[in-house]
Parts: C-alpha cells; structure tokens; sequence
C-alpha cells in the first residue's frame, strides 16, 4: 500500500493533520518512479530536487495556515511534456526540441505551482501529441501498466500510466483529438477533456490551436473535479479562453443521475466495437440505468465523415504551429549548413520524427492555394455540422455515452505500420474535439483484463453533468481503486 | 489619358504603404512599439519570439488606429473581420508566419484627395489591414556572400498597418504626391511618424503599362526597397523606362517583384511569378473573430482630429490667408498648432502668419529645427508680435531681437523691455534726431531736393541708425519730407 493510492482529499487530510508531510510524500512518490517507471517508461524526466523544493514549501505553508492552504497543497502531480515548465526542459517528446528550456510556465503550471503542488517531472508522449498509442515518442515508449506488451494510449500515454501506476496523484494532459481520454480508457484511469476555452492554453506547445485543450488525469473523478476547478477559467494570455463559472465540478458532482436523460449515439456502436468493449459499454449502461437515468438513443448523423475532416484540420494547423521549429532559436541548429534552405531542411528533417512529418506534410498540402476549398474549406464545413450534431442531440438529452474506443490497449507494434488503422482508434473521441465539447473517460470495467473507460460527453461548458455521470458510475463499478501489475512496489 | 510623353504608352501605378502604428506596446504581447535604439534581442518575449506554447493576445489601440486611419480615408468597415496566418519561412519570421489579415480586413473601399501637377487627383483606397512586423537581419557584409547573419527581434511583432491603394496612379510625380499626402495624414491622425529612412513608413509599387485608351490592365511589376520619397519617384520613372523600352522594341515583360538599387539607381529583378511564394493563409486559430460594433466605429471617429485638406480650408476662411500661406501652416499639425497658439493670444493672423513663415521658420531651417523643438515659444512670439502691432518695438529691432530669442530661449519681449529698445515714437525726440542728420548729411538733403529719391533712404538710415532702430520709421519719413520741401510737392 503507498500513499500515492490514497485520493486527494485523503492525502490533504492527512498532510493537514500532520500524519505525513508533503516531502515525506514526494520522497514516496520520487522512489516509486525511480523503481517503476524504468519498466513502464511514463517519465521524460523527473525533478527531485525542485520537486523536494517546493514540497518543502507546502510544508511550510501547511505550517502556518493549514486552513488557508489549498486542497492541492503538498499533491504530488506531473506534467505531460508538452506543457511549458519555467526552467525544466520541455521538449513535447521531439528531437527538435532537445534542450530547450522555457524561460516561462504554461498558465496551467503558474496557476497550480500558486496552490503549492509539488512537480515531480515531466511525462511522455506522442512527439508534439500526434499520435494515439505514444509510440511516437523521440525517446522512448511508454508501455501499458497492465500489460506491458501493449500500448498506454496516446498521445497522453505518459501522464496516464502516471496515475495508473500510482507514481503521481494526478497529471495533466492535452486532448485533440482523444489524446487524454484514450490514454485514460487503455490505463484504467479518469480523464478529462475540457470544453475548448475551458482551460489556458498558454505555454501549451500547439499541435492543432482550435481542437487543444489541457485536462487532468486522475485516479478518481472527484481528483479530476478538484484540479479542474484549480486549472480552468479565463486567462488574459490566451484569448480563446472563455469567462465562466467552474464552481459546479465539484458542487454538482454528488448528485446522481437519476432523472438524467443520457443519450447513445446509434453511429457510434457501428465502427466495428471488440466484444469486450461492446460487454463493459452495455454493463455501464445498465447500471446507470439502475441508478435512475433515462437512456435513449440519439443521432450524430455526420460521425462518418468527422475522421476525415479531422485528419485535415488538425494537420493543417500543426503545419502552421509547428513552422517555428525551424532551427534558429531553439532545437540542434545546422550552421555548417551551406544555404538557409538547407539549415532548415537539416534541423525539420533529422528533428521530427515520421508521424510528425506526416502531418505537417498533409496539412501543408491541404492549405495549398487550388487544395485549400477542396480540404481545408471543406473540413471546415463538416466540423460545423459535427457541431451541429451535438446541438441537436444536447436539445435531446444532457449527456452522451458512448465506448472511448473501439477496443482496449492494443499491443505494440501492432498499428504503426498502418496509419489509417492507428487513426481510427480516436474515431468516438475527436468528434467532441471538433465539436468544442466536453468529454470525460471514466474506468467503467474489464475486458480481457484490460481496463476499459465510459466516454461521457456533455453540451459546451458542460463538465459538470460529464463529471455527474463519471462519478455516478465511478461509485458503482467499483473498478477505480484496482491496482495495475506494474504498480507493484517490490518495497 | 496621360500617356507617357513621346509614346503611345499609360503608366498604371498602384502603391502598398505599410505603416508601424504608434502604439505603446507591440501588437500581440506587452513589449514596446518603440524599439529603435535597444540592445538586440533585449525588447522580445515569449510571444514575440515565437517560443512554443506562447499565444498572441490583441492590442485594442492597433485596432484603434487602424480604423481610424480607415476613416481618414473613407473607408468601410465590416462588423465581421479576421486574423490570418501569412505562412512562410525566414530566419525574421520567428513563427514562421505573420499574423496578418487575408479575406476580411479591417476595412476596405475607400479613398484620398490630393494634389498632383497643379490638379485634383483621387484614387481609390482597396484596403487597409492590420499585421505584425518582422524581425530584423544583419549580415556580415553582402547578403549574397555574408558567412553569418545576425537576427534581431527586437521588432517582431511591432504593430504594422498594410494601406493598398489602388491602382489609379497615372505619373511617377502622381504616385509622390499620393505617398505626400497619406503620409500628412498618418501623422494627422497621430498613427504613424512617418519616418521612411528608419523604416517606419514603407512604399511598395506596383507599375504597368498599357496603349493608351486601353482598358486592360499589362503586366505588372512590384517594385521594393524604396526609403524615400526620391527612390520612389526615381524607382518608377527608371522602371517605367524600363518597361518601355521592352514594349516599343515588340519584347514581352514578365510579372516579378524587382527590388530598386539606391547604388545602381535601377530596378533588379528578384523573382518572377513563376517562383512566387505560397503562403497558405488560414484563419488564426488561436485569436478569436474581431466584432467591430457600429458604437466602436463612432467611438473612433469621435477621435478623429481636423484632416489637412479641411484644416487648410479653414485656414483661409477663418483668418483670411493666402492659399500659399494656409498649405506651408498646414503642412504638419505642429506647425498649424503653433501658428493657431500665437494667434490664440491676440496676434492679428496675417503678421502671425507672416513671422512665423518667414523669419521664425528662417531660423529653424537654418538649424535644421522644427518649430515644435525651437526655444522660442508661441507664447513667446505672440508677445513680441504684440509689440510690433502696438508700434511699441519696430519691425527692425523685432527681427534681431528674435534672432537672439532662437539662440538663447530668454523671451524677446522681456529682451526689448530690459535692453530700453522700444520704439520711439515722440515727434520733438525725432525731430531732433532728423535736424542733427540734416546737418550731417547736408549734401543727401541738397541731392534728396534735386530729385534724387534714393537719397532720402540714406537719411532715413542715418536716423534710424542714429536711434538703434528705435525710431518710428513714418515719423522719420514724414518729418524728414516736411524739412526738405520739394518742389512738385
């Protein structure tokens, strides 16, 4: 039994009272990684001393004014790679970005570091999040705790597998396109896609503007609920961020679903769902059923065509986002190089990696003048009715519940040499993305041993009725607390 | 129909004006507008360095200025309007794109007024944008064989207004004078400096030509790098020339940008259509729609100061100045600000006018000075003038008094007042004055009554002199012609 099993109001509990303290639980945390994490591969790099810095800070704090401190003070957390951290090297798990030490935190990281968490490392991934199954990191790959021949998911792979084998209470993520909540479904952990606005995206290396957002990852919904309400609202320096109330996370987080009209959309169990997937998705429905929520099924007619309007959009701006990465101010530059045209092809060519250069190769094209009405007009035009889908489902019904997947973690290897296969593992998630939704994962049972999330989807700003329905399950299906195989300390 | 003199040929002329906005801060982060002068490198941040994850954020004064200057040349505004990526890559381009704007600017239709050749010339305004600013490069040497090159961001992200004017300029002098009187209006409107040299204000030309008569527009080509008012004139009447010579010899031009050689003073061609860059605009996603609500519009307006042409128009009516007159104090608002501060005091306009025109701004060009920065005040000429208006310092002593006043700053009326040099006035005190010159100068007084007229200038001198210039003048010419009776008189 660790620490790290106990959930955020536990541990605030107990640093409170004094039974442990923040750097007694960063120590914990900091040598279940050191043991771990060599076989799972979830961190880029860990942060001992900062960590042990600012733990000793909570304590201080936890000292002087236990009532005033947040709940988060002295909770361990880590951040996906692709969150900017003031000082620690930040490299969205590409090449290209080896070395580069931002001189500024993401909003996400200022506004946590105020209520005294404690960082201990930054966390695998997809390079620049492009990906589903975290396969494509520069570095290394991050394997499955329950499984460690299969995936964890992508391209969040390293902050879910984090929480799931307990090296930290909590991480954060970024979701595109599913790459929170895939990860979350494949590792048996929550996850949280904010609606788009909810959360800053400032300090968030891009990879598609209009589809990221920053979510949590957690061990239950409530953990996921509380670093919500400490991460969203507006922020100054990013101007897609949107003024809203965030107090009902956890206000409204305890009060069932009975009443609740929850939606399924019947195109989503048509994309050739496993059985085991298909099994956990119809126990969960039955349970919210005993719970009191009205299920019934709605439409989202132009599911079929989000895919692949996706695949143009998100491209289509990483093409663009990622056009900075050119080699001059950051990243290996090639001054041996003979012409500025070399230099370039130099540093883009040896420092992304395939998958990367498969997309901005895409988007590059989509945009072209005599392409852009034919892709990216047109992708536009799809987004719009995907969006439009969800309106009149969300006229219908409070929430949507859907699989997150087609099927659970599957193994190494077994996608990456088939693009379009790797791409249809996100086909239920990216429609909230480009929808603008929110969504949440939620560990709802087993298939094959393999842990497998509920996807709850609710209408713009709708978090809270998302985290009703996660919770509400969460507390019946009972599989929240179940530890994976390589979360076991030999300690 | 202008056709180009000897020839069957019409020059077709448009400009793009890029203008850096005089906000404080740059125009998507807090770093200063004003980064001429810094240490390289030292006026950036995240945003304008273009590190990952670092968002732009609007400045709402940029926008502010730009539809001001949309109003200033009557253009229209949409409610609906957009940022765009401007994709490209170069080593100035931290982002490797420039937020600009690409289907839905700012505004668009509009126009000028000005004069050109003695006439009324108006050409149509197409847009006017807002974007961001480059970095700036630094080669070692030539660009061609340089071993390194320096960036500098410094002015990354500086506001910057694109103004595309359309193409309805006949004659290079045509195309000056439209560049003369847009640059008047920035600064009217306290936009722009206007400073071409150092780069804040940018000329862009787009020349063709066609058979005069002709309705179809030929090829054109885009002229850049052109700093001053004399390279444009020069750059089109070269290229112009140029294009001339390749149609009357039956040859085909292409359409490239060709950049003008100060050093060579000609155009060089720098690349053709064929190789033109592919920019891949898109919407830029990481900045919201701009609403401009009809209430902002007036809101602007309600801030738009007195334009040249109307200002000159008042000039005349409301203090009865020659046209001449009302364009030099028109021709920037300090030098209307000054002339309207001196006769804010009283001073009768036409001797305001005529002081500050002519020996204040005498003194200035010499100094090389505007008037705004010179040590004599308006308050300060306003009162001399007083004096000169009440008879109480001659127009002499108010000219050399003033001369000392630029130097020195002391208020001239306070330097007449303290040196005893006021106007004398009183007929027994200059009659004694005349008498003793007379006596003097008895062979001038003999001359003067022969009929030498130019005679009595001397003795006029004499006593002026005599009195340091203090002597009412027409005093001293009446009494002398009462003493010396002629006679046809």
């Amino acid at each position: 039994m660790t620490l790290l099993e106990e959930s955020i109001r536990e541990l605030s509990r107990r640093l409170r009272d004094r039974e442990v303290s923040a750097v007694q639980l960063a120590q914990e945390a900091l040598a279940r990684a050191e043991e771990l994490d060599p076989a799972l591969g979830a961190f880029l790099r860990l942060t001992p001393e900062l960590a042990l810095d600012a733990a000793a800070a909570a304590d201080r704090r936890l000292q002087e004014d236990p009532d005033g401190c947040s709940i988060l003070c002295g909770i361990p957390v880590a951040y996906k790679d692709v969150v900017c951290t003031k000082g620690v090297e930040t490299t969205a798990a590409s090449r290209i970005l080896r070395g580069f030490v931002p001189p500024y935190s993401a909003t996400v990281v200022d506004r946590l570091s105020a209520l005294g968490v404690v960082a201990l490392g930054k966390l695998n991934c997809d390079e620049f999040a492009m990906g589903s199954s975290n396969e494509n990191s520069a570095y290394q790959v991050t394997r499955n705790p329950w499984d460690p021949e299969r995936v964890a998911g992508g391209s969040s792979g390293g902050s879910a597998v984090a929480v799931a084998a307990r090296l930290a209470c909590v991480t954060l993520g970024s979701d595109t396109g599913g790459s929170i909540r895939l990860p979350a479904s494949f590792s048996g952990v929550v996850g949280v896609k904010p609606t788009y606005g909810r959360v800053s995206r400032y300090g968030l290396i891009a990879f598609a503007s209009s589809l990221d957002q920053i979510g949590p990852l957690s061990k239950t919904v409530e953990d996921a609920a509380l670093v919500l309400t400490a991460i969203a609202g507006q922020d100054p320096r990013d101007s897609t961020s949107v003024q809203a109330p965030v107090d009902g996370f956890l206000n409204e987080l305890r009060n069932g679903v009975r009443g609740l009209h929850l939606g399924i959309p019947r195109e989503y169990l048509e994309v050739g769902l496993d059985a085991g997937v298909r099994a956990v998705f119809e126990q969960s429905v039955r349970t919210l059923e005993g719970l009191g929520a009205v299920v019934e099924e709605v439409s989202l007619p132009t599911t079929e065509y989000a895919l692949s309007a996706y695949y143009v959009i998100a491209p289509a701006e990483a093409s663009s986002n990622l056009a900075r990465m050119d080699g001059v101010r950051f990243g290996p530059g090639f001054t041996d190089a003979v012409t500025l045209q070399e230099a370039y092809e130099r540093a883009r060519h040896e420092g992304f990696g395939d998958e990367v250069r498969r997309r901005v190769t895409l988007g590059t094209y989509a945009l072209s003048s005599g392409y852009y009405d034919a892709y990216y007009l047109r992708a536009q035009k799809v987004r719009t009715l995907v969006a439009q889908d969800f309106d009149r489902a969300f006229a219908q019904v409070d929430a949507i519940i859907s699989p997150v997947a087609p099927t659970a973690a599957f193994r190494l290897g077994e996608r990456t040499a088939d693009p379009m296969a790797m791409y249809a593992t996100d086909v239920l998630t990216l429609p909230a993305n480009l929808a603008g939704i929110a969504g949440v994962s939620v560990p709802a049972g087993f298939a094959d041993g393999l842990p497998v999330g509920l996807q709850v989807l609710g209408p713009y700003l709708g978090e809270a009725v998302c985290l009703r329905v996660a919770q509400s399950l969460e507390t019946e299906a009972g599989v929240w607390n179940k530890l994976p195989p390589l979360a076991l300390s030999s300690q | 129909m202008s056709a180009i003199p000897g020839s069957r040929w019409e020059a077709v002329i448009g400009l793009e004006v890029h203008a850096q906005l005089l906000t404080k801060s740059k125009m998507f982060c807090s770093c200063r507008a004003d980064y001429l002068g810094l240490p390289p490198n030292s006026n950036t941040c995240p945003v304008c360095l273009g590190l990952p994850g670092a968002l732009p954020v609007i400045n709402e004064e940029g926008v502010r200025l730009t539809l001001l200057t949309a109003l200033a040349l009557n253009c229209e505004i949409p409610e609906f309007t957009k940022f765009d990526r401007k994709n490209y890559f170069y080593p100035d381009l931290p982002k490797g794109y420039q937020i600009s704007q690409y289907d839905l600017p700012l505004s668009r239709d509009g126009w000028l007024k000005f004069e050109a050749e003695g006439r009324e010339v108006q050409a149509g305004i197409t847009r006017v944008h807002l974007e961001e600013d480059t970095g700036t490069l630094h080669h070692a040497g030539e660009i061609q064989n340089s071993a390194f090159s320096l960036v500098d961001l410094n002015r990354a992200g500086v506001p910057l207004m694109e103004i595309v004017g359309e193409p309805d300029l006949r004659t290079p002098a045509e195309a000056r004078a439209y560049l003369a009187a847009l640059r008047q209006l920035l600064i009217y409107i306290g936009v722009n400096d206007g400073n071409m040299e150092e780069g804040s204000l940018r000329c862009d030309a787009n020349i063709s030509l066609r058979p005069v008569g002709a309705e179809a527009l030929g090829v054109k080509v885009e002229i850049k790098n052109m700093n001053s008012f004399r390279s444009v004139l020069r750059a089109l009447d070269y290229e112009l020339g140029r294009q001339r010579v390749v149609l009357d010899e039956g040859g085909k031009l292409i359409q490239e940008t060709r950049g003008w050689s100060e050093l060579e003073q000609r155009t060089v061609s720098q690349r053709s259509k064929e190789e033109a860059q592919e920019y891949r605009y898109f919407p830029e996603p990481d900045l919201p729609p701009l609403l401009i609500s009809r209430a902002q519009v007036e809101e602007v307006r309600a801030r738009l100061p007195e334009l040249p042409t109307a200002r000159r128009v008042r000039f005349q009516s409301q203090y009865g100045l020659a046209d001449e007159q009302a364009l030099l104090l028109t021709a920037r608002p300090a030098d209307s600000q000054y002339f309207e501060g001196v006769v804010a005091l009283g001073v009768s306009p036409q001797l305001a006018a005529n002081w500050q025109l002519g020996d204040l701004q005498g003194l200035c060009n010499a100094a090389n000075l505007p008037i705004e920065k010179c040590l004599v005040s308006p308050s300060a000429l306003a009162e001399l003038l007083q004096l000169v208006e009440g008879q109480r310092v001659t127009a002499k002593v108010a000219k050399e008094v003033l001369a000392r006043s630029f130097e020195s700053g002391e208020s001239p009326a306070e330097m007449v007042r303290r040196e005893g040099r006021g106007q004398v006035s009183d007929v027994a005190e200059i009659t004694a004055m005349v008498d003793q010159v007379l006596v003097q100068s008895a062979k001038a007084a003999s001359d003067y009554q022969a009929g030498n007229d130019r005679a009595l200038g001397a003795l006029v001198g004499a006593v002026m002199a005599m009195s340091k210039g203090r002597a009412d003048q027409k005093i001293v010419n009446q009494l002398l012609r009462e003493r010396l009776p002629r006679p046809g008189d």
